[in-house]
């Protein structure tokens, strides 16, 4: 990097506004009038100063905080566009999207659709707005935070009076005995815990530097933040997965290679009293039950590790819990949510064989629904076959009868019934509140004996390994943002300059308190309260009006 | 202790009343200064702080009382969230008060506390009970500190505003002076919402209709105010009330669309009231009260309650709203629309930051900055809430 020497001797990068260490502006660069463009310390910086090369102007796209904000404001807009319609993952999972956004919005919805605004939030180009923020962030920060630091390392006290003249906060007066005035003002400004740095009888009082540092904290906070979400689309650091178990069964957990299995001992739901005296009210508004708790006893196995190939260790039981919503069962680096659940899921249905004619029956079958046999054999010449089952039974549209799902949500079941008497066998088509005869009148018939249902739970399978990233990211922005909002970074400068004492001062946000702290330091010491030369112009042009 | 925590709020309410009407009298009781002295034309603004400050108190009451009676914290339904939220429009106020001393901000946040209180009791004010997922100590630290951030962001918008108004040159009709009048006939309709339905609330008015819903089933249909918009061919049960103009189509909760209707309708009846007697715009007839405003001291005020804010709703906004996400909903992020419009709403104020620090944006075009992000926090309260229906729709 060139670099220029100023007055004061001081050698800067080439670009710099305002000499690092002495503060005098650097000529050329800013009408003399004006105050003092304060921004970064006026520092030479890479976006401002490199300009040619490709890699240059990717560097002062990125550095510029007008990008980012743009960058920020279409984030913003199309985030909340993805919010006029349900998202695709907030739609009832059986409709078909294509269809489910022209019926309901009608043409805005169809368009939404084809937009592909349904599914905007994992969209590549929100994706790729995300990740310009990203690098927006960091190129601007690094652009940045570096020369600042420098600048404010290499600042000494005294300081070129044209920077004194062009700050906000600016006086002169002439004092009799400024060596009092400056150990009286010296005591009062380290009252108010201001760091005195002295030069020349010149003195420089600062503090809340570390407050100029906080953006830059909050947005490395950021950027690891958005490291940790991208980490989610590598293998292996995130799981996200359903399981439904039923009352009294175990099943695999998915996703852990089938090392856990997880059992449902029982599952339990509570509602609200309806006459209970506090929220009796309420819950007549809401016209309903309301769910107080439910939540499932939960076992957890781990399947023992044989050695040998092949060869399935025991199921050993390793902990219990009850899963509640805002209470997820533990286990390695695996959590278990309950998330839903489905009460009285139908699970074996009984029919007995019955001759029509004499209403004698024979025998009893018991039809698993999610394992039917394809015979069952009740003795005596007496057999029933299940010929097809419909687990949710429903005619497709070219009228030909399927199931919607393995779910026994409406079974449906049509059987074969070989007797002595009918020994060719008979058809039945068999449901819930249906009996036909689809091929011919019967002798016999399956009657309805018994249902047995069970509750279901719904559990959530979750692994995220991003999480201690986006933790600490979190962290690291709070503290910054905090440091940054809730500190102000002060300087007070006291010169003698021709006999004078001159009084400026600057501060990153607050100029009211900056003022009270002058005023407070330089109370009884004969020096005149500077002016704020933003205020003053204020009150001129409000003179003019 | 329902009746109680009741009365408390009602205290409360009239409380922030008389803060209103203390910082009035401290700002335009100025010309009887010379009479008392000087110090008196300052002490009325010291009573509406004093007021403003047991306002506050009696709020805490309200809400540890409630809390008592429910056994979980108030901010667990749309009355509760709203009243929580004119109560830390107050916190707020107290607080950037003992910073500034400026009784034009009293002046301004004092009737918006009340407003937002009021409105707060247009919805059921019941003890409702718990759902599972809202059954956790988050709810307590998460909304309470949204509630804060949203309230300290607040008073952002009413310094902005008093700027606007300060500095607009209401003899001009251009863009500015059309958009602030817009404001005020804005808060004029809550104003004209809270009226309407409290009367119509008193007369125990009620139509209903039978009607055809989105799913083509027949269903009915309630009605506080009279129907100007019926519901999708709605057939009139109650007798004596006025029959709709028109019938809405079955996508839209006519209702609600009607009562929009009539909160627009009556406010804009206050506000050309309000200009005919003013015979002003009414931005420029509240113009001579703030003289005394140093437009640049305001806009200061307004920048550090953005600032001091900004983090508290990030904090309750985002951070504790992801911890908690990820314990009830099994992930910190789900794209839910409160929670993008929560994201929405960091994002804005976090441009309004950066433009104000590095592009220089200060003075008017801040102040409309903060004007607008009130109406993001109130959109996402209220429509989002009431319209867009999530995950967080615990409305009603």
């Amino acid at each position: 990097m060139s670099k220029f020497t100023c007055e004061c001797g001081h050698k800067n990068p080439r670009g710099t506004f305002v000499c690092e260490s002495c503060g005098k502006p650097v000529e050329g660069n800013e009408q003399k009038e004006q105050l003092l463009d304060m921004k970064y310390e006026g520092v030479a910086r890479r976006s401002q100063t490199y300009t040619t090369t490709f890699i240059d102007k990717i560097w002062m796209f990125f550095s510029s905080v007008k990008v980012g904000i743009w960058i920020i404001v279409v984030t913003l807009v199309a985030s909340a566009i993805g919010t006029i319609y349900p998202q695709e993952m907030y739609i009832p999972p059986t409709v078909n999207p294509a269809n489910h956004y022209a019926d309901e919005y009608g043409l805005m919805g169809q368009l939404y659709y084809q937009l592909g605004f349904h599914n905007l939030y994992s969209s590549w180009w929100y994706m790729l707005l995300i990740a310009a923020l990203g690098v927006s962030i960091f190129i601007a920060s690094v652009d940045r935070f570096f020369p600042l630091y420098r600048a404010l390392k290499t600042q000494r006290v005294t300081r070129h009076e044209n920077f004194l003249k062009r700050q906000r906060v600016y006086g002169t007066s002439a004092v009799d005995d400024i060596d009092r005035s400056f150990d009286l003002a010296k005591e009062k400004l380290k009252e108010k815990k201001y760091n005195i740095s002295e030069e020349n009888g010149n003195i420089v009082a600062e503090k809340g530097r570390f407050a100029r540092w906080g953006p830059y904290i909050n947005h490395i906070g950021l950027i690891i933040f958005l490291i940790g979400c991208m980490l989610r689309y590598f293998p292996g650091m995130y799981v996200d997965e359903h399981m439904w178990i039923r009352e009294g069964e175990t099943t695999v957990v998915p996703s852990t290679g089938g090392k856990y299995h997880v059992g449902n001992e029982e599952f339990l739901i509570e509602l609200y009293d309806e006459d209970d005296e506090v929220f009796k009210e309420a819950m007549q508004r809401a016209g309903g039950p309301v769910v107080k708790t439910y939540q499932t006893d939960a076992v957890l196995y781990e399947r023992e590790d044989t050695g040998a190939v092949g060869s399935e260790g025991e199921l050993i039981e390793v902990d219990r819990k009850k899963i509640r919503v805002n209470d997820p069962m533990k286990f390695d680096s695996f959590a278990l949510y309950q998330v839903d659940y489905k009460l009285h899921e139908l699970n074996t249905m009984s029919f007995t064989l019955e001759n029509k004619e004499t209403s004698e029956t024979f025998g009893r079958v018991d039809i698993d629904l999610f394992n039917p046999r394809s015979v069952y054999d009740l003795g005596n010449g007496y057999r029933i076959e299940i010929r097809e089952y419909f687990p949710d039974y429903f005619m497709n549209s070219s009228n030909i009868p399927t199931t919607r799902s393995q779910i026994p949500d409406n079974p449906v079941f049509i059987f074969e019934m070989y007797t002595p008497e009918t020994p060719e066998g008979e058809v039945s088509f068999v449901g819930i509140r249906t009996n036909l005869e689809p091929v011919g009148e019967n002798n016999y018939k399956m009657t309805f004996v018994d249902v047995e249902t069970k509750h279901v739970t719904a559990l959530i399978v979750r692994k995220d390994h991003t999480l201690p990233f986006l933790i600490i990211g979190g962290i690291i922005f709070m503290i910054g943002l905090v440091q940054g909002s809730y500190w102000a970074h002060r300087r007070i400068w006291l010169q003698r300059i021709d006999g004078k004492v001159w009084v400026a001062g600057h501060t990153n946000k607050n100029y009211l308190a900056l003022r009270k702290d002058i005023e407070f330091a330089i109370a009884d010491t004969g020096i005149s309260t500077p002016i704020d030369q933003v205020e003053e112009e204020e009150i001129t042009k409000d003179k003019n009006n | 202790m329902a009746t109680i925590s009741g009365n408390l709020l009602y205290i409360a309410f009239f409380l922030y009343l008389g803060a209103t009407i203390a910082f009035t009298v401290s700002i335009t009781g100025k010309k009887w200064r010379n009479k008392q002295g000087e110090v008196s034309g300052n002490r009325w603004g010291t009573f509406g702080f004093l007021f403003s400050i047991l306002g506050s108190l009696f709020s805490i009451g309200y809400f540890v009382t409630r809390w008592m009676h429910s056994g979980h914290a108030p901010v667990s339904n749309m009355f509760e969230y709203m009243t929580f939220l004119g109560i830390a429009i107050g916190f707020a106020f107290v607080i950037i008060y003992a910073i500034y001393r400026l009784d034009y901000l009293g002046l301004f946040t004092m009737p918006i506390v009340m407003l937002v209180i009021a409105y707060a009791s247009m919805f059921p004010g019941e003890v409702a009970p718990l759902i599972p997922a809202l059954q956790s100590h988050w709810l307590t630290i998460h909304v309470i500190t949204v509630a804060l951030g949203q309230g300290i962001l607040s008073i952002g918008m009413a310094a902005g505003l008093i700027y606007l108004i300060r500095t607009l040159d209401f003899t001009k009709a251009n863009k500015q002076t059309r958009a602030l009048e817009f404001v005020m006939y804005c808060l004029l309709s809550l104003v004209g919402f809270i009226v309407i339905g409290s009367a119509f609330d008193a007369m125990d008015y009620e139509a209903k209709f039978t009607f055809i819903n989105e799913n083509g089933l027949e269903a009915e249909m309630n009605y506080t105010l009279p129907p100007l918009v019926g519901p999708n061919e709605g057939q009139l049960l109650t007798e004596g009330v006025i029959a709709p103009f028109f019938n809405a189509p079955a996508l839209i909760v006519a209702n609600d669309l009607n009562t929009v209707i009539w909160s627009m309708l009556t406010g804009l009846a206050l506000y050309w009231v309000l200009r005919l007697v003013l015979r002003k715009r009414i931005g420029g007839a509240i113009q001579p009260i703030l003289k005394g405003v140093s437009p640049q001291a305001v806009d200061e005020v307004s920048y550090r309650a953005i600032a001091i804010g900004f983090p508290v709703f990030a904090l309750g906004g985002l951070v504790f709203a992801m911890i908690w996400a990820q314990i009830a909903w099994t992930r910190f992020w789900g794209w839910d629309p409160k929670e993008v419009w929560a994201l929405i709403t960091f994002l804005f104020y976090a441009a309004y930051l950066h433009l104000r620090l590095s592009k220089g944006w200060q003075g008017e075009k801040s102040a409309w900055l903060c004007v607008i992000g009130f109406g993001i926090i109130i959109f996402n309260l209220v429509f989002v809430n009431l319209v867009i229906a999530g995950l967080h729709s615990y409305a009603l």
